[in-house]
Parts: C-alpha cells; sequence; structure tokens
C-alpha cells in the first residue's frame, strides 16, 4: 500500500507540472503618483492544441479559459481592459502597454478554417467570462494587421489570416470586469498579493488596466518542451501626491487599504520589488530589505529593493518617500482630430523621437470605422518639415457596414524629431438605427499602435533565466542593442452628424395631416350636392310676421 | 393614402362642371346632383373597401410560413405504443414432443396502462415468439429479451429462485408444472405472468413509463418514489457535461493530490462507453482552492467532530458553484461532482442524515445538480506533521460514491424484482445489458414526450400570438421535428429501440431549435398603441366622412323607401 501510494504521487508529480508566481512592481512616478503593477503567471507544460487528446484536468490553469483555448484552436490570446490613459510623457513606458477600453487580439492554430466564424464565438464567449461587452465585436471593428502584432510566444507564425485584432474604446471597466479576472488566480482574492485587490481602492486611481495574455512558450533556454504561459497582470497608478494632503509618502495601507501578510500558500515565487533606482539614497524603506535586484527592463537598468513574501521576515508595510528624475521615454505619440463642421475633418497623428542622435523605424497601424471616410490620397507623412516616405504602406479600405479602414505604414524617425501623419475624411451619414443611444456624445475610434525596435541606452539581456522577474520577462528580447515599445496614442471622440430622431414620426404626421386636408376638401367636393335655396323674407317681413302670428292675424307672404 | 389616385381619377370630370352647371340649372338639376354626390361617395368608399383595405393588409402582414397544425395537434393527443420483442427459448425436457410439433407460434399480449384521463398509453406487451429450438442465441438485439425456460427439477438455479437474471438480455426462467395435455399456446398462456414480469423488470415496467411523461403529464397516483426518481434524474439531452472538482478550502495546510485522471479511466469511462448510445459524456475535473462550503459546520462534543445537518444541505452549494464556473465552450447540462476536504481546524466533519446519524458514505447529492462528498483527511497525519501535509487521496473510494451518484442521475433507476428474481451484478461496466435498455425506453418516452410539448406548445404560440413572423426555417425545423417524432412513435411500435431513440434525439433538437429561433422574437414587441400612433393621422380624417356619408346615404335610402310606402297607401 505504502509502495503504491508512493508510485501515486511519483505519477502525480510527474503530471502535474504547472507552476504559479506572482509579483509587485511598485514604482514611484517623477509626477509623484504611484504606479503599482501586478503579475501573475501560471506555468502549464501541457498542448491545448494536440490532436486526438483532449486535456480536461487542471490543477492551477483556470479550466474555464483552457475550455475556450482548447474549443477554438487559439495560439495565442490577449485581452486588456483598461480605464483611464496612460500618460507616457509623465509616467515614462509602463510595463505592458495598453490602450483605453477593451483590447483583444488573437492569433489562432492554423488549422482553423473557420478563423471568422471561429472569433466570433469566442468574442462572445470571452464576454461572458470577464463580464464584458466582448460581444459587440464584429466584422466592423475588427482588422486583420499584417505586421503590428506578431505573435509573443512560440511559433513564427506570419500569415496574418489567422490574427484578429479589435478594440471597444467605449468599454468602461470596473468591478464587475474584476471580479471574473481575480476568480481565474489558483488562490483567487483569498491569499498572496491578490489581498491587495480591493475594488474600492483600484477604481478610485487615475489608471487601471488589467490584462490576460496566453501564449506558449519555452520550458528552458534550449526549447526542448513547450509550455503554456497564462500571464495575469494588473497596473494600477495612484494619485497620492493629491490625497496625501501634498506628502511625497506611501505606503502599501495607504495605497490598497490592506497589508501583505502572506504569499499565496501556491505559489512558487512571490515577492515585491520597490524601485529605488532614481534616488537611492532619499529612500526609506520600512521595513529595511537586504535583497538589492537589477533589472534592465524598457531600455533602462533599475535598481530594486525585493521583498520574498515566501521566506518571509515580518509583515509588509512600505512607507518610503521622495523621488528623483525620470528618463524621458525614447518614443511618444499622440493623437486629435482637426477641422471644423460635420462633414469633413483630418486626423493628425504625432510621433516623436527624443532619441538624441540615432534613427529608428516604428510601425504605425490605425484602425478607422468605415462610417470615417479616410481620403487615403491625402494621407501625408512630414518630419522636420519634410516630406517623410513610408517605406511600407498596407492600406485596406473599408466597406460600408462590413469592415472598417486598417493603414499600417513603415516610418523611420529621424533622431530627435517630430513626425506628423494626416489624412483627411468624410464623416458618413448613419441609417437612424445605426446611432448609438447618446449620439450626440459623438464615436470613439480607437487608439492607434506605433510598434518599435527603440535602441537601448543600456545592453538588454537576451540569454533566458528562470529567476528573471516577470516585468522584465514578457516580451521576448531578441537583441541586446534595441528593445520592443508599444505606445498607444488617446482614442479620438469623433462626432457625426446627427438627425433629429422623432423625425420619423413627425414626417408620417406631417404627410398624414396633409393628404387628409387635401383628400377631405375633395372628397366635400365630389360628394356635396349644391342646391339653390330660397332666399329668406328680409328682418323686418320676419318680425312683422311674428307679431301677426301671436295676433292670430293671417301671415305676410 | 392608397384610394387617393383613384380620387383624383374622378376629380378631373367633376369639379369644372359643377359650378357651372350649378348656377343656371339649379332648381331643374336638383334630383340629379343629389344622386351624382351619392353616386360619388359610394364609389369612393368601394374603391376604399376593395383596393385600400386589402392593399394595406397585404403591404402590412408580416410574413408565417405553413406550418402543420393539424399534424401538431394529433401529436397533442398521441398514443404511444411500445412493444418488446420476447423470445422464449425451451430447454430440453420441459414440453412434451406433441407441444412441440405445432409451431411456429405467436400471440399478442396487449396490456393498457391509464397514465392519465386525456392520455390513455397503450402498451403493448410482448409479442412473443415460441422458438422451441434450443439454439442458444448468444447476441440478441437492443431492446429485445431473451427468456430461457428451463425444467422445474433443474438444479441450474438454487431452490428458492424463480427467476434469474443475468447481465445481458436474457433471463432463465424455472418454469411452472405443465400438464403434458397442453398445446403450446396454453404453456405460453400458463407462463405470461412469469415472463410479464421479467419484462417489467429487463424493460419498462408502469411506473418507469409513468416517470418518463412525468414531465408532460401532470399525474396524481405516482408513488413518492419513482416521483423521486423521475426527479433526480437530469433531464434527456444530447450531451452532458460531467465535471468533477476537489475543493481544497485550505492549501496551507493540506497540498492533496488526486489521480483523477485514471480514475476517470478505470471507474467512469466504462460506464460512460456503455451509455454512448444515449448521450455524448464530456468529463473534466479542476481543483479549486480557498472554495468553502455556505454553512459553517456545527461542532459536536458527543462524537468530537463537526456535524452538518441534513437540513443545512441545502444551503451548502450557493457559495460553491459560483467559484465552479460554467463550460465556456459547450451548453450542454452539467453534473458536478465535488469533493470536499474539509480545512485543518474543521475537521473531522460528517454529515447527519434526518434521524440524526452518520450517513455512512459522508455523501449527498442534490436532484440534477451533482452531488458532494466530504473526505476527511485529519486521521491521515499526526499534529506535528509539517505544513503543508501531502495527502493523496483514496480515489477508489471517492469514484464508488461519485459512480453511484452518476447512475442516479443519469436515471439509471433501482429496480425492485418482485420475489423470486435474482439480478446479476453489473459487473466491471456498471451498467447491464438490460439496464441500459431500461434506460433507453424511458429516454425515448421522455424524448417524444418533451418533444411534443415543446412542438405544440410553439404552434399555440404562434397560434395566439399574430404578430410573430414565422421564417422558412422555423417552419422546415417544425416539419422536421414533427417527421421525426412520427418516426420515433412508429420505430417503439416496431420495438426497434435503436432507431427509435434516434429519432427522438433529432425531434428534440429540432423542436428546441425551432423554438428557441431568435427570429420569432423581431416583431413581437410592436406594441398596438404604436401601430395606432401611426394609422390615425391618416386613416382617422380619411375614413369619416366616408362613413359619415354612408350613414346618410342610407338613412335618406330608409326615408325614401318610408315616403313611397306612404304613397302607396
Amino acid at each position: 500500500m505504502l509502495i503504491l501510494s508512493s508510485l501515486l504521487l511519483f505519477i502525480l508529480l510527474a503530471a502535474a507540472r504547472d507552476e504559479f508566481q506572482e509579483e509587485l512592481v511598485i514604482r514611484p512616478l517623477h509626477s509623484g503618483d504611484i504606479y503599482a503593477s501586478f503579475q501573475f503567471r501560471t506555468l502549464w507544460d501541457t498542448d491545448f492544441l494536440q490532436e486526438g487528446q483532449k486535456v480536461s484536468h487542471y490543477r492551477l490553469f483556470p479550466k474555464s479559459l483552457g475550455q475556450v483555448l482548447s474549443k477554438f484552436s487559439v495560439r495565442e490570446l490577449h485581452i486588456s481592459f483598461t480605464q483611464g490613459f496612460w500618460r507616457t510623457m509623465q509616467w515614462g513606458q509602463p510595463f505592458i502597454p495598453s490602450p483605453p477600453g477593451a483590447e483583444l487580439w488573437v492569433w489562432f492554430h492554423d488549422t482553423v478554417s473557420d478563423v471568422d466564424g471561429n472569433w466570433k464565438e469566442l468574442t462572445n464567449v470571452l464576454s461572458g467570462i470577464f463580464c464584458a461587452s466582448l460581444n459587440f465585436i464584429d466584422l466592423t471593428n475588427t482588422v486583420q494587421p499584417s505586421a503590428s502584432f506578431k505573435p509573443l510566444g512560440l511559433g513564427n507564425a506570419t500569415d496574418h489570416r489567422f490574427l484578429r485584432y479589435a478594440t471597444l474604446p467605449r468599454e468602461i471597466v470596473c468591478t464587475e470586469n474584476l471580479t471574473p479576472w481575480k476568480k481565474l488566480l489558483p488562490c483567487g482574492s483569498k491569499a498572496g498579493l491578490a489581498v491587495l485587490m480591493k475594488s474600492e481602492k483600484l477604481f478610485h486611481s487615475s489608471f487601471h488596466s488589467q490584462a490576460v495574455h496566453i501564449r506558449p512558450i519555452c520550458q528552458d533556454e534550449q526549447c526542448s518542451s513547450k509550455a503554456w504561459e497564462l500571464r495575469q497582470t494588473l497596473n494600477v497608478v495612484f494619485d497620492l501626491h493629491t490625497s496625501g494632503q501634498g506628502k511625497k509618502e506611501w505606503s502599501l495601507f495607504k495605497m490598497f487599504s490592506r497589508t501583505l501578510t502572506e504569499a499565496c500558500p501556491l505559489a512558487s515565487s512571490s515577492k515585491v520589488y520597490v524601485d529605488i533606482t532614481d534616488n537611492p539614497e532619499l529612500f526609506e524603506l520600512s521595513p529595511a530589505t537586504p535583497l538589492l535586484g537589477q533589472a534592465v527592463v524598457l531600455g533602462d537598468r533599475r535598481t530594486y529593493s525585493v521583498y520574498d513574501l515566501i521566506m518571509p521576515t515580518s509583515s509588509m508595510v512600505l512607507s518610503p518617500c521622495a523621488l528623483g528624475d525620470m528618463l524621458r521615454p525614447l518614443l511618444h505619440a499622440e493623437r486629435y482630430v482637426a477641422g471644423f463642421g460635420l462633414q469633413t475633418g483630418e486626423i493628425h497623428t504625432v510621433i516623436y523621437n527624443n532619441h538624441p542622435y540615432r534613427a529608428f523605424p516604428v510601425l504605425l497601424m490605425d484602425s478607422v470605422p468605415w462610417y470615417l471616410q479616410l481620403y487615403i490620397h491625402t494621407l501625408t507623412v512630414t518630419s522636420k518639415s519634410r516630406d517623410n516616405k513610408p517605406s511600407y504602406i498596407h492600406y485596406q479600405p473599408a466597406k460600408d457596414r462590413h469592415r472598417p479602414h486598417l493603414l499600417e505604414m513603415l516610418i523611420q524617425l529621424p533622431p530627435h524629431s517630430m513626425t506628423e501623419v494626416t489624412v483627411q475624411f468624410e464623416r458618413a451619414l448613419l441609417k437612424w438605427t445605426e446611432y448609438t443611444p447618446d449620439p450626440n456624445h459623438g464615436f470613439y475610434v480607437g487608439s492607434s499602435v506605433v510598434s518599435a525596435l527603440v535602441p537601448s541606452m543600456v545592453a538588454m539581456r537576451t540569454n533566458f533565466t528562470q529567476d528573471q522577474p516577470l516585468f522584465s520577462s514578457f516580451v521576448p528580447v531578441k537583441e541586446e542593442s534595441s528593445y520592443f515599445v508599444r505606445v498607444y496614442t488617446e482614442p479620438l471622440l469623433v462626432n457625426l452628424p446627427t438627425p433629429d430622431f422623432s423625425m420619423p414620426y413627425n414626417v408620417i404626421c406631417l404627410t398624414c395631416t396633409v393628404v387628409a386636408v387635401g383628400y377631405g376638401s375633395f372628397y366635400n367636393l365630389l360628394t356635396r350636392t349644391f342646391q339653390v335655396d330660397e332666399p329668406s323674407p328680409p328682418l323686418s317681413k320676419r318680425l312683422a310676421n311674428l307679431i301677426r302670428r301671436m295676433r292670430g292675424v293671417p301671415l305676410l307672404t | 393614402m392608397d384610394n387617393s389616385p383613384k380620387t383624383e381619377n374622378s376629380l378631373t370630370i367633376y369639379p369644372f362642371v359643377v359650378p357651372n352647371l350649378l348656377i343656371s340649372y339649379c332648381c331643374i338639376l336638383v334630383m340629379p346632383e343629389k344622386q351624382r354626390g351619392r353616386y360619388a361617395a359610394l364609389a369612393i368608399a368601394a374603391v376604399v373597401i376593395v383596393v385600400g383595405i386589402p392593399l394595406w393588409w397585404k403591404t402590412t402582414e408580416t410574413y408565417r410560413a405553413w406550418l402543420p397544425f393539424s399534424e401538431i395537434s394529433e401529436l397533442d393527443s398521441l398514443q404511444l405504443q411500445l412493444s418488446v420483442d420476447i423470445e422464449v427459448v425451451f430447454s430440453r425436457g420441459t414440453l412434451t414432443p406433441e407441444q412441440q410439433k405445432k409451431f411456429p407460434l405467436s400471440h399478442v399480449n396487449e396490456k393498457e396502462h391509464q397514465v392519465d384521463v386525456s392520455i390513455p398509453e397503450l402498451l403493448t406487451s410482448p409479442s412473443t415468439e415460441a422458438d422451441l429450438s434450443l439454439h442458444m442465441l448468444s447476441e440478441s438485439s437492443c431492446g429485445s429479451v431473451v427468456v430461457y425456460v428451463i425444467p422445474e427439477s433443474s438444479t441450474l438455479l438454487p431452490e428458492d429462485v424463480k427467476v434469474y437474471v443475468g447481465q445481458r438480455r436474457t433471463a432463465l426462467l424455472r418454469s411452472p408444472p405443465f400438464k403434458t395435455s397442453w398445446n403450446l399456446k396454453e404453456v405460453l398462456s400458463n407462463l405470461d405472468v412469469e415472463v410479464e414480469q421479467v419484462v417489467s423488470t429487463m424493460s419498462f415496467g408502469h411506473q418507469d413509463i409513468v416517470a418518463a411523461l412525468s414531465n408532460r403529464v401532470r399525474m396524481t397516483k405516482v408513488t413518492k418514489e419513482s416521483m423521486a426518481d423521475s426527479m433526480r434524474a437530469i433531464k434527456s439531452s444530447p450531451g452532458y457535461e460531467i465535471t468533477f472538482s476537489l475543493l481544497n478550502p485550505d492549501p496551507k495546510s493540506h497540498s492533496l493530490h488526486w489521480d483523477i485522471e485514471g480514475a476517470v479511466q478505470s471507474y467512469i469511462q466504462p460506464l460512460l462507453n456503455k451509455l454512448a448510445p444515449i448521450a455524448n459524456f464530456s468529463v473534466d475535473s479542476q481543483i479549486l482552492y480557498y472554495a468553502v462550503l455556505g454553512v459553517n459546520p456545527r461542532f459536536d462534543n458527543s462524537v468530537s467532530a463537526y456535524t452538518l445537518s441534513a437540513d443545512s444541505l441545502s444551503h451548502v452549494i450557493n457559495p460553491v458553484e459560483a467559484r465552479l464556473g460554467s463550460n465556456a465552450a459547450s451548453s450542454n447540462p452539467v453534473l458536478n461532482f465535488l469533493l470536499y476536504v474539509p480545512d485543518a481546524h474543521h475537521s473531522p466533519l460528517f454529515i447527519r442524515d434526518h434521524s440524526k446519524r452518520k450517513v455512512p458514505s459522508n455523501a449527498f447529492h442534490s436532484p440534477r445538480w451533482g452531488g458532494i462528498m466530504v473526505y476527511n483527511v485529519n486521521e491521515m497525519y499526526g499534529p506535528e506533521a509539517e505544513r503543508p501535509v501531502d495527502i493523496n487521496i483514496n480515489m477508489a473510494k471517492v469514484m464508488g460514491v461519485f459512480l453511484a451518484q452518476l447512475r442516479l442521475m443519469l436515471g439509471v433507476q433501482h429496480t425492485h424484482p418482485p420475489t423470486g428474481f435474482v439480478l446479476q451484478s453489473p459487473g466491471s461496466a456498471g451498467l447491464a445489458d438490460w439496464e441500459l435498455d431500461r434506460l433507453l425506453w424511458s429516454r425515448s418516452v421522455e424524448n417524444i414526450a418533451t418533444a411534443s410539448t415543446t412542438i405544440t406548445s410553439l404552434a399555440q404560440l404562434l397560434d395566439q400570438i399574430g404578430n410573430i413572423v414565422i421564417n422558412d426555417n422555423i417552419a422546415q425545423q417544425v416539419s422536421s421535428a414533427v417527421t421525426s417524432l412520427q418516426s420515433a412513435v412508429a420505430e417503439l411500435e416496431a420495438g426497434n429501440l435503436a432507431f427509435a431513440l434516434q429519432y427522438s434525439r433529432e425531434a428534440i433538437l429540432a423542436s428546441e431549435r425551432a423554438f428557441f429561433d431568435p427570429s420569432l422574437l423581431h416583431l413581437l414587441y410592436f406594441p398596438d398603441d404604436q401601430k395606432f400612433a401611426i394609422y390615425i393621422p391618416l386613416f382617422l380624417p380619411m375614413c369619416v366622412p366616408i362613413v359619415l356619408s354612408l350613414l346618410k346615404i342610407v338613412s335618406e335610402a330608409k326615408k325614401r323607401r318610408a315616403d313611397k310606402q306612404a304613397k302607396s297607401d
């Protein structure tokens, strides 16, 4: 019996090769805000897409997502829900960027024959899982970018027929999205770092973004075996400067109104990093930690104080203060709509290269709804007041009510420059049922996406190590001299000409009245009979007759 | 709107004529002028009635495809005839040579099951074919029954056993004493009672049919037990999801391992393979941490353990269910089986029944939802053990309980054989062939009942609400459901159980697709007051003059007739 059970245990340990890691990075920002970034990673060396074998026994990996992956043959899935806009110029680059609203992009496996059908069903299922209105994703806001969104995991799929990308810039993120997201964690919000996620604090912030990324990755450096990675990230920016009476002090309790006591018992690693690069001598961390770590992330070498929750010292209350300067983001983009009136307009996208001496190319992707009819011949790209010809343009024109415009360009940004991309558009008149319930609010146009390999100031680490912090290992680094950055611009809010919505009824009433009046007079003319009446006797005669009648005398004629 | 062209036509002639004539001929033309106005009013009214109203009706009517209403109403008073092929094999020495001479012979034994006043159930059981050869048939077709009659003195069965039911579709029957002078028919009719008992054990009895129809028919004379059986069993569906969840509320003290994959392979899969003709099953499992029951167990000093009373069990499931998650990939009904390992501070935990006794299996089930088993682990480690403690769960014990619950949920009912019957245990598959047949019989009847209810209520709905658009695809689904239903009934009558089940499943699928089609809802909420709001500005001013002038014409005609009568008098 003993042998049997130990044998069983061995089999179990061999079979259940999944692990869970959690991590929190806190970075005081230049503006006085605090950036807190949670990352939870579940690794499972199984294959959801294997033919003939169904994955059906789950341990740490959430069952609902696993079933979705195998049913829809998903190779890679990235979904993010964001409330607020990331201010790159004030806050620097985020670890994992996301546009305002909801964003979903999915690579399907190349055995899928009906990609559109799978995509439609997948969005419906995901909208159920995350309590979001992802079911509003349809062909009119889905695009297939040819170059901007490459798979982040294993497999160099290049056929963008299997890629679908959609954003819902209007999506409002709130607790009902956070609760199902927390449910996907093995420990829920009962233990580990997730106890900090109290929704009334998380949503009382300048920026909130939660995301789920699923992709196949290598188990080790040799890539001998494949594993599926589920990465759940949550990024918050707290505006403590205004709420903390001007003091540059923060603590976990102040931010989350909770403190950390223990790691999730299922986690193999559970760490808290505090970024102390900017001004190490001014920082005062309590409790102090002997552990210091360095990581190269987004082209910058940062120093961190590391707290390991698995080997606990005491309960964590961090209350450091002070701030320093920040590295200016090398790449930055913004966008606005120009023009007047309700007929035409112009979209301006401005991309800044802040690198003092290096030029580098960026990929700009724009997905514009069909009701803004782009005049692609007016497309101009200027940098330093000179024409800058894109070396690659992929343009897919919109079809009314069927698909949006997709514009992708590879633009070379000169060093220390500002590049402006403008294109004119005409606003379409929609059918009266196509307007949203509050049409005068305007229509959102999703963020444009700037993806680039930005030259790095310091050497990036290309080797793969298991003990690398999670936040620095999301995007694979291919070469030492540059790092990958994706920047999202602001979404646009465009006014479309709106009709008077009571008009159909008014028109019905008016025409009916006109028809009825005309009809009535004709009918009268046709059917009324005219007769000549005998003229009535004059008034004096009638009076006289009246008196005569009273007197009983014969009447006058 | 519709009659305006016509009015204009008549207009072109009259307006100029009328004023000119008026002045000079007014006195002379009084009568023709009145006549003309009357004719014009009548002509306009005629145009409105003959052209306008039909045109308006035609352009605003909703599309309604043809539905086989008469066949559907026939379904409403459906008579099911179930027939079972029964082969009676007489072994050597049971019959005399004279009796053997007269064959083949078959006789039909009919039995009527009155289920409800409105729906009589006609049950034909069984067309007994006497096969006198002792040729052993090893394979018999699905739904049929073979009865071997052995001599009274045979030692094959123990002394007090009258009937032995095997794993397959066979039964051994100890023959009652015959008179040698009887002919075969008399012998068979002598066997009737026993054969009937065998059939009601191995195929279906009155209670099974009643239970299968319980969704459709409100019953009064059903025993409580069979009602409970029918309510416990999950409703018939083309597929089921079976989810095993291990609830570990305390991962800090217990690190639980369960070999669910192996357990499913060795315990659950054989049963599911056997049940494959009924539905598609998919099995999955998950481990949920920090999942707690909805009730705080009470500490009982007398047994020094925590207990859950039977009354509080109904509150246990709700908070757990929020964590279970629905199946994202399919919409089939889910059967949940939860294994709950109580946390270290609330161990051991026992379930008590209504009479305050410990439930030996420490498990309970919720009808049509699934089962929960409490698995205590506090005895597997000492107080000084290092946390978390690695614990392997004994899957044989767990699966024994879950398998029993699964059988209940799937409607494999406990049979109560008459005295003198011996049933062989079902063996490794967990299900004997005849048990499967029982399930197939009741499922076919249930499917037919459900599908016909769906179709009749859909037809009723469509009949009552004239606003609903009936598209061609719905009409097609409805008629395919009706044809499948009819063929299922016919197959049941012919005794082809497998085909009957297949047709009944098709009928259910088609009827549900028709019933839940979203296109039915498109115009449902187009309220009447909006319609009136749109029509009144046009119709009221147009119709009032027409009606008034018609009334005037009628009253004038009446008056004239009265005058004429007075004159003639």
